[in-house]
């Protein structure tokens, strides 16, 4: 269930997204997580997590800080890896396969799931080539292919139109909401499987917010993407479902009208109502 | 028309074959070789100086005939050479060295005024060791000499000052070369005991002028001695820097290798005894200086162990006050 | 007067005003000292500086950079080969010490931080840099004269590069400490590999931190003498091969200063000016070109 990397990424394609009753079913445990216990070092930061993650929808994490579910989030891409002195217990299954497979190189992993930071991250490089960077490692030079995914991810983030003028200006000349919608280009440029946000908007003020905000409603017709926030608002808006996690355990998982207006644990509706933070 | 469809349809991971990190390896080799270096510099001294060992052992340490003509070798004169000309330079270095560290953390002057007497320590540290010895021959020896002439007068019936200024009152000679030795120094000592003293927490000064001290009480009781490790640490490395220095001193210390107790005449040290000899030298002359710079590494080596460990345990001791 | 305690206390007059303001007099006398002395180094550079420009200017000319030394006794020349064996050598020394110092760099701070080999690295580098310069010397002295039967630019560059390699080391080590530690996350989160990531993110981010340590060891490495006195000597002729004896302005100052020759002393002082020179650009190209946003 490899797909081959080829010399031409498809994104040849044109910049529509298809329409959903074309793509085949989606999974409903696209992304699969099996008893999932997480330690740094002797500290217990997870505690049997049992989630299945469906296809083509968002799916929220929410809790109050140090819960665990930025820590669950970045398990998925084995981000966590390159911190000294970590190890678990339990798996992660994406589409059927364990991501922690020896025989899956965990750079091909990171090239198929994108991640977009809480602090936007764009390289000291100009906008055009932090787009393309992701497909520079993997070897393409092609001018007129890289030209495509420049403006083929930056109308994905809709941000083309704001930079199609300067692309070759710096990046770090954006504003805070450009350049987090930036990041989010980079990501996608070379069409990950899931795309992972760690609160993405927390840095950001109301207008960028609410930009990236339909972004992710657009995006997730084509992208799987799990979304960590403190903002509960935010899980409503963007959400299809919710998990709810509390001091590194998953305490309720469900669409996410049902978390929102009639939980089913205690816990969730104390978070919710703001009885703790 | 294609669709972004085939490529999700699958699902799953990219492929990548993964290659052998070939930098990695040549990045692994050069820290390597770097560690080895030390010790190939140290082995290969060594073994230059075996000869000289096996025939002298430790005795060369204390003799203090060097007659490379009837083969005798002994370092002691060079070995106090060094060790004397480095604690002087340090006696007149240290305490004109914390004063302008203190003159740079605190604010007696304004900014503009600090920042050019930084930028001024800074150029001493700049200027080649052996264009210090060419300015001392032409100011520092005729200024030793008027000092020493009136010295041996002066001194001649008083006991100890009159040897340690006994006449005849030479140019080249221990007390020209400590004084430039000492100017050598004094931007380590300076650099670094100001970063000792800026390090001390804004709290403590705060505390200090809130019960009633005056400038000088907060300096003498509080902020010197938080800061006193690290100047601790600056006087180790600014001795060690001292023994290893060579152009200036060979140029005016006159290499002499007869051991006195004045500072007016001249004497010699290691470094620059190794600086004098070795263009010319052969055979048992060179296997004894290879062991007088062994003695040099091992002595400079220790130094600078023990300032590095200093200022290590300085750092973790400010880090800790809030 | 009542000393009860419900009198206040009056801190303008009495005996403790009294004290305080001569302790307050004392403080202020201790800074006037502590100005002073300050000052006073300024003394000694000025009298350098000023000894220097006077004693060197006079005999600087475009003659200097295209002429031999003279012989004892005779006036005219240059120190043109001094010159250039000066920059030759601080070249090869550079060639040789720049690739370890930034591979090695690389090592302990991108791949490896924490391992046994990193760590000595450190310790090590911190121990070289304490080495004297002639030991440098001392020992291109046996790796390259005594196996090579001669003194040539090779032994010196040797030398220098032993000299100037601990402080590309740290320095590079600093430039790499000093790339944001978001731009690897980002990198390796886009699923680059190291080498990718320390090659096409690291590495120019820091480029600017890692020049600035290349020109001060430059500037180091042009003003040391003991490293050369016995590895590349000297020699009265322009460089025929890099096998053989060099000249450079550091040694030149040194054998000039000693000699009874007018003349001779003269064109020291002006190799010491042209040297002085030569370091200040490397210093302040260090500092201000390369400086950081």
């Amino acid at each position: 269930m490899i797909k081959t990397m080829d010399s031409h990424p498809p994104h040849t394609a044109s910049p529509q997204s298809a329409a959903p009753s074309e793509l085949s079913q989606a999974r409903a445990d696209f992304l699969k997580v099996c008893d999932f216990d997480f330690y740094y070092g002797k500290k217990q930061a997870l505690f049997k997590i049992n989630m299945e993650i469906p296809q083509r929808q968002v799916t929220a994490f929410i809790g109050p800080s140090g819960c665990g579910k930025s820590t669950l989030l970045r398990n998925f891409n084995r981000m966590n890896d390159l911190i000294d002195g970590v190890h678990h217990e339990g798996d992660i299954l994406l589409n059927g396969r364990s991501i922690y497979d020896k025989k899956i190189e965990i750079i091909a992993l990171r090239r198929s799931i994108g991640m977009v930071f809480q602090k936007s991250n764009p390289f000291p490089k100009s906008i055009y080539e932090n787009i393309v960077y992701s497909l520079r490692i993997a070897g393409v030079s092609n001018k007129r292919i890289l030209d495509e995914t420049v403006e083929h991810s930056l109308r994905g983030a809709a941000l083309w139109d704001e930079v199609k003028d300067r692309l070759q200006d710096s990046a770090l000349g954006l504003s805070g909401g450009q350049m987090q919608r930036l990041c989010i280009a980079r990501a996608i440029a070379n069409r990950p499987e899931i795309l992972l946000m760690d609160e993405p908007c927390s840095a950001l003020d109301p207008i960028a917010t609410a930009k990236v905000e339909d972004l992710i409603h657009e995006l997730k017709h084509q992208f799987t993407i799990v979304i960590v926030t403190h903002n509960m608002q935010q899980a409503t808006r963007c959400s299809d479902r919710t998990a709810f996690f509390y001091l590194g355990k998953l305490i309720e998982y469900d669409e996410t009208q049902k978390i929102f207006t009639n939980p089913g644990e205690k816990q969730t509706e104390d978070y919710i109502t703001g009885r703790f933070g | 028309m294609q669709t972004d469809a085939p490529a999700i349809e699958q699902g799953g991971i990219k492929e990548f074959k993964r290659r052998p990190d070939l930098f990695r390896v040549l990045c692994w080799v050069a820290s390597a070789a770097t560690v080895a270096m030390l010790a190939w510099i140290i082995i290969e001294i060594t073994r230059q100086a075996a000869p000289s060992i096996q025939k002298f052992g430790l005795d060369f340490l204390t003799n203090s005939k060097w007659v490379p003509n009837r083969n005798i070798y002994g370092v002691s004169p060079f070995l106090i050479g060094t060790v004397v000309s480095s604690v002087i330079a340090l006696i007149f270095a240290l305490p004109l060295g914390l004063a302008i560290a203190i003159f740079l953390s605190e604010d007696f002057l304004p900014l503009p005024v600090r920042q050019f007497v930084r930028f001024t320590v800074e150029m001493l540290a700049a200027i080649p060791s052996v264009v210090y010895g060419l300015w001392g021959i032409f100011v520092v020896i005729p200024l030793v000499q008027a000092f020493g002439a009136w010295a041996v007068v002066a001194f001649k019936d008083i006991p100890v000052l009159n040897s340690i200024f006994a006449p005849p009152a030479y140019g080249n000679s221990m007390l020209t070369a400590s004084l430039v030795l000492a100017l050598m120094i004094l931007p380590t000592i300076t650099a670094i005991s100001r970063s000792a003293l800026v390090a001390v927490p804004g709290t403590l000064r705060e505390g200090a002028y809130a019960l009633g001290s005056t400038r000088w009480e907060a300096i003498f009781g509080v902020i010197l001695p938080t800061a006193a490790p690290g100047i601790v640490a600056a006087t180790i490395l600014a001795l060690g820097r001292a023994m290893g220095e060579t152009m200036a001193i060979a140029m005016l210390i006159g290499n002499s290798s007869r051991l006195t107790s004045s500072l007016l005449s001249p004497a010699g040290t290691l470094a620059g005894l190794l600086a004098n000899q070795f263009g010319e030298a052969e055979g048992l002359q060179v296997s004894s200086l290879m062991y007088a710079a062994l003695l040099l590494v091992v002595i400079t080596l220790f130094v600078n162990i023990a300032g590095e460990a200093v200022l290590r345990y300085t750092q973790k001791k400010t880090a800790g006050i809030r | 007067m009542n000393t009860a305690t419900a009198e206040p206390t009056d801190f303008f007059s009495g005996a403790k005003a009294a004290r305080s303001s001569a302790r307050s007099l004392w403080s202020k006398f201790l800074s006037g000292i502590c100005v002073g002395l300050a000052l006073l180094t300024l003394v000694p550079l000025l009298s350098i500086v000023f000894l220097v420009l006077k004693n060197g200017l006079p005999l600087l000319s475009w003659n200097v950079f295209t002429e031999l030394p003279p012989a004892a006794g005779m006036t005219g020349g240059g120190f043109g080969n001094a010159v250039v064996g000066t920059l030759l050598m601080v070249g090869i020394a550079l060639a040789l010490a720049t690739p370890f110092g930034i591979l090695s760099a690389i090592y302990i701070n991108e791949y490896d931080p924490y391992s046994r080999l990193s760590n000595a690295v450190r310790f090590v580098a911190k121990l070289l840099t304490g080495i004297p310069s002639i030991i440098c010397g001392v020992f291109a002295y046996a790796v390259v004269v005594l196996t090579t039967g001669g003194f040539s630019a090779w032994a010196g560059g040797f030398a220098l590069a032993i000299l100037i390699l601990p402080t590309i080391l740290l320095t590079a080590e600093q430039a790499l400490l000093g790339v944001s530690k978001a731009y690897r996350e980002a990198s390796y989160g886009l699923g680059a590999t190291n080498f990718q990531t320390i090659w096409r993110v690291v590495l120019p981010d820091a480029l600017p931190a890692i020049m600035t340590g290349i020109m001060l060891a430059v500037a180091r490495a042009a003003g040391e003498t003991a490293p050369l006195v016995f590895t590349a000597l000297f020699s009265q002729f322009w460089i025929q091969s890099l096998r053989e004896p060099t000249a450079s302005l550091s040694v030149l100052i040194y054998n000039f200063s000693t000699l009874p020759f007018e003349h001779q002393i003269k064109m020291a002082w002006t190799a010491s000016l042209v040297l002085v020179i030569l370091v200040t650009i490397a210093n302040i190209t260090a500092q201000v070109v390369f400086r950081r946003r």
